[in-house]
């Protein structure tokens, strides 16, 4: 683990893996640490501190950081049903080398874990624990992406929260709304939850 | 409850606090005001606790009316057709119009009783990214005012610096990917005069310029950032994070500006010029 400058109120942890990532949010999560913020990403924890947040001292105190046996499995098990009638099914099968009717099944039967948010409020970075995804991004992303459309990028699958643009391989769209200003926390897909894709009935 | 009508909303308005601190692990950015000690002092000035909301006014251009006396003071640029760093009286039916600013970018309204819309998880600032908090103001709207309790301070005038249209002297410190650029690539960021670029806005200072070389190529695998970042685009023109900008992002961050001179560089108008310097 390398401790990297991130301004005068932020540390970047970087991990060598996506697995790191979720062993060290999950202990960090647990640890009292005086900070802001806690952002995981794909290989690195952003740290965030505040105006009175000694940085140094809080750098040893994560170099101390022992991280949690397991990463996965630390939230809560989320079921979200999918219509799979996204645009792109047919071409991101091929580019996995397979027929849409399998890259379905494949995507319901993965044991999907949320590994971080980012690009928008709710948006989850979801990665698969068994199948090796490796999606490319469309060539041109589109500049309007439905709300709810669920969708394959590299190792990850995601559902945009709201409508805007996107680069991602669209293979349906989800009958419930993964974000939600009325539910707390807003976000359905938080950071360390399990997800599974069904059949919407 | 007294409320305040706008009659013009300039250019662009938003309602600004502190914004949305803890919840980017959700993907919920901070946001808030551009300048939080522009935003903060004029709060004071009218006797608001800090974590009132107060309008941001990008050039200028406001133009509100009330229905109750009130107590207004404005900070940040410096509009002709108001008092400035100091607390006025606005009465029932009265008109506050301001013009443009000589120099500086945001100015900061502040009403006593704060800006009273509806908090969007915990916070009533408007994310011109996420899309999360009030609307943009626009003619016609009527904004709630609240109430407090706490004293006006009774300070006549504010002795703070302005912002000045001059060039702008930005302290720096390495960024987590100063070593995808090499000595070279660290010196022409460091000695080069920087232009604000006309894109700019809320997410970010964009600056034109000698593009600083990459060493490293392919991409970084997006990570956590914070106000202040100076990212590095294949372009190799430096944007510089500020209030409404992304959780994570993909391109490297060859530095980071002081926490508190990115009140300063919130302030940066189009054309005006930067240079930065190690701090």
């Amino acid at each position: 683990m390398r401790i990297l400058p991130s301004g005068s109120r932020g540390l970047l942890l970087e991990l060598d893996s996506l697995e790191e990532v979720l062993r060290h949010y999950a202990a960090l999560v647990e640890e009292d640490l005086p900070v802001l913020d806690l952002v995981p990403a794909g290989r690195t924890i952003l740290v965030v501190g505040d105006r009175d947040t000694d940085l140094r001292a809080l750098a040893d105190r994560l170099g101390q950081v022992r991280p949690a046996e397991h990463g996965r499995e630390s939230g809560p098990a989320v079921e979200v049903p999918v219509r799979y009638d996204g645009e792109d099914l047919a071409e991101a099968a091929e580019l996995l080398g397979c027929s849409p009717e399998e890259l379905v099944r494949r995507h319901q039967e993965e044991e999907w874990t949320v590994a971080f948010c980012g690009f928008a409020p709710g948006f989850g970075y979801l990665a698969g624990s068994r199948f090796e995804w490796d999606t490319p991004r469309r060539s041109s992303p589109r500049t309007r992406v439905p709300a709810g459309a669920v969708a394959l990028a590299g190792e990850f699958t995601g559902v945009y929260p709201r409508e805007s643009p996107g680069g991602w391989q669209l293979l349906g769209h989800a009958l419930v709304d993964v974000f939600d200003l009325d539910r707390d926390p807003p976000a359905l897909l938080v950071p360390g939850a399990t997800v599974r894709f069904v059949e919407a009935s | 409850m007294t409320t305040l009508t706008v009659i013009e909303p300039g250019a662009l308005t938003t309602v600004q606090d502190f914004g949305r601190p803890g919840q980017a692990a959700l993907g919920i950015g901070r946001s808030g005001a551009c300048d939080r000690g522009a935003h903060r002092l004029a709060n004071a000035l009218v006797g608001n606790h800090p974590t009132l909301a107060t309008l941001e006014v990008t050039l200028g251009g406001l133009t509100l009316e009330t229905d109750a006396d009130v107590t207004v003071a404005t900070a940040g640029a410096r509009c002709p057709g108001a008092p400035h760093l100091s607390a006025f009286q606005l009465r029932a039916g009265e008109r506050l119009e301001l013009g443009m600013p000589q120099a500086g970018l945001r100015t900061y309204v502040a009403v006593r009783g704060g800006i009273d819309v509806e908090p969007v998880l915990g916070s009533r600032a408007t994310d011109i990214l996420s899309g999360l908090g009030p609307p943009v103001l626009s003619a016609g709207d009527t904004l709630p005012v609240g109430t407090t309790e706490r004293p006006v301070p009774g300070v006549e005038v504010a002795p703070v610096p302005e912002p000045t249209a001059d060039l702008l002297l930005v302290p720096i410190t390495a960024g987590p990917r100063r070593d995808w650029f090499d000595d070279d690539a660290w010196e022409l960021l460091r000695t080069q005069t920087w232009t604000v670029d006309s894109r700019s806005n809320r997410v970010g200072v964009r600056l034109e310029g000698e593009p600083i070389p990459r060493r490293r190529e392919g991409e970084l695998v997006s990570e956590g950032m914070l106000r202040g970042a100076l990212q590095m685009p294949p372009s190799g023109l430096p944007v510089l994070f500020l209030a409404d900008h992304p959780v994570t992002g993909g391109y490297p961050v060859i530095a980071y500006v002081d926490d508190e001179a990115v009140d300063r560089c919130a302030q940066l108008r189009p054309g005006q010029q930067v240079r930065f310097v190690q701090a």
